[in-house]
């Protein structure tokens, strides 16, 4: 299993660069993630979808249904793309130190 | 000298049929070989390691791709799907084989420059190995490497003009029969329908917001070249209303056997003379035929457009001459609940630009599927668990004959007491006392 350090944090992650321990996500972990994922600056508006996340998965044990996300946050799905270029299943969840959403081929 | 011994799948090549395995070695040999002089940017060996991998998966009867994995470009949530391999030192090559989708051209009608482009792009930076084309029509692109992703998208989209397929829970790359660019049979022309519709849907297709896959088809006439009823969410399928056209003349030039019947496609041996009552008029399903030894008839109010006189005498018998299509709805593989076909939702419906009456029932049904549908669940499962008659309500559409799938023997639909001129009163209490539940 790789691992990462950062900032005198080591986290643990997949091959597609996912947490595998939830616990184990920090603020470090969001610096470090956010070049990988395109985004330039973090604003309240990225916080809010990671917090959300964070919240839903504390709740049900898995990630949301993006329409849900959307509709929570009120962000439209293309604003949630601006935010987040690689996408809400890669990118906000990758961030949000959630498991990797299982597969959707 | 093979990298890995093969027993297994060698087997699969001693059939009578073209073998993938074959495929693979070859382009296993090509790589090694290299006579281009390209610059692999994967493993050379890819190939080499995926016929490996897969005869360890043969031997163990298990698979050794992990499930799961989620790559992608910026921008867009589908069009790649990330595949590793659980045994990534035995097989490096194919540690990660990522699989690239890309959006085929409406009728799938290519040139040769395109497809050495794309297949210049795909060397270089993939296994070389392609699937032309998946189940949903799509050029697949099989095996690469994450690195390579974002390269990969700009080629194609910069070098080649094309864009990448549908993935996860969003539209699928739509796919079309070549209509009537080549067909006599399309009543409509499925390759505009397609690439407009491609175009207004973007968004759907390339940012997954749907609780699952939904795919469009659009079959020119019911022959259904591209299985519409069978393999798509939203099918289109071509149609008429006015009178099949029957020139007399030319049907007795087959009887007489100046024309072959089905355009010569039984020429493999001799089937004796053409019995025009024997071969059409007692294979009609609805017995809506008659030939009376000079003419043939068709009583066209009981035609289920079924084509079978169409192609079978296809310069005699011609569709009517008002074209447009039928759209039905909720085909899909067995996955959480048995295969299903699709359901007539739309009896007639003209095709013109710029389809808005078309573009009205799809979006109708997407909002209501990704306000009711579960995760994973299909629209055609959706509308089983909320009913067709909930259907109906959501796409404005009135309940008619068309709907009830035998409506002589069936003819049971539930209406609504506002639906029904005059109402009607119903007392349930009165009811349960003079029957029992």
């Amino acid at each position: 299993m790789a691992t990462v350090e950062y900032k005198g944090k080591t986290f643990e992650v997949d091959e597609d660069g996912f947490l595998q321990k939830f616990e184990d996500w920090t603020l470090e972990w969001v610096d470090y993630v956010k070049d990988s994922e395109g985004i330039k600056e973090l604003t309240p508006e990225h916080n809010k979808v990671i917090e959300f996340l964070q919240d839903y998965y504390k709740k049900n044990g898995i990630a949301p249904m993006v329409r849900i996300l959307s509709k929570v946050t009120g962000f439209k799905l293309k604003h949630i793309y601006e935010l987040f270029p690689s996408g809400p299943g890669k990118g906000a969840c990758k961030m949000a130190g959630l498991p990797k959403p299982t597969g959707c081929v | 000298m093979a990298k890995h011994q093969t027993p297994l799948l060698d087997q699969l090549e001693t059939g009578p049929w073209p073998s993938f395995v074959s495929d693979i070695k070859q382009e296993a040999a090509h790589r090694a070989a290299n006579p281009d002089g390209v610059d692999y940017q994967i493993p050379v060996d890819c190939p080499s390691d995926l016929l490996g991998v897969l005869e360890l998966s043969f031997k163990d009867k298990e698979t050794h791709w992990k499930h799961g994995g989620i790559v992608g470009v910026f921008g867009y949530g589908g069009g790649v799907i990330g595949r590793y391999c659980d045994q990534p030192e035995m097989f490096p090559g194919v540690a990660h084989f990522h699989t690239v989708r890309l959006a085929q051209p409406s009728g799938k009608y290519y040139t040769a420059d395109y497809l050495r482009g794309i297949m210049d792009i795909w060397d270089l930076r993939g296994s070389g190995l392609t699937n032309m084309h998946g189940s949903t029509g799509d050029i697949v692109l099989l095996g690469t490497t994450t690195p390579q992703l974002e390269e990969i998208f700009f080629d194609v989209t910069h070098k080649m003009n094309t864009d990448l397929g549908g993935s996860g829970g969003n539209l699928r790359t739509p796919a079309d029969c070549l209509g009537q660019s080549r067909c006599e049979f399309a009543c409509y022309d499925t390759q505009d329908l397609c690439h407009t519709l491609t175009n207004d849907y973007q968004d759907e297709l390339h940012r997954p917001a749907f609780p699952y896959k939904f795919k469009f088809k659009f079959d020119g006439c019911p022959n259904g070249c591209v299985a519409s009823i069978a393999r798509s969410d939203f099918s289109v399928i071509g149609t008429w209303k006015s009178d099949i056209r029957i020139d007399q003349d030319r049907v007795k030039a087959y009887v007489a056997g100046e024309f072959k019947p089905g355009g010569g496609s039984h020429a493999g041996r001799d089937w004796g003379k053409f019995d025009i009552v024997k071969e059409v008029v007692d294979r009609c399903p609805t017995g809506c035929m008659s030939y009376d030894g000079a003419k043939l008839s068709i009583d066209n109010a009981n035609c289920t457009r079924c084509m079978h006189c169409i192609n079978t005498m296809p310069a005699a018998v011609k569709i009517g001459e008002e074209t447009g299509a039928s759209i039905l709805l909720g085909a899909k593989a067995p996955i959480l609940d048995g295969a299903q076909m699709s359901s007539l939702l739309v009896p007639f419906v003209v095709v013109e630009k710029p389809y808005d009456e078309i573009k009205e029932v799809i979006e109708n049904i997407w909002d209501w599927w990704m306000e009711e549908g579960k995760n994973r669940e299909r629209v055609g499962e959706t509308m089983k668990r909320l009913s067709f008659q909930k259907l109906l309500e959501v796409t404005n559409i009135k309940a008619m004959p068309q709907h009830v799938k035998e409506p002589r023997s069936n003819p049971y639909i539930f209406f609504k007491e506002e639906e029904v001129p005059g109402g009607f009163e119903h007392d349930e209490a009165a009811y349960r006392q003079r029957h029992m539940r």
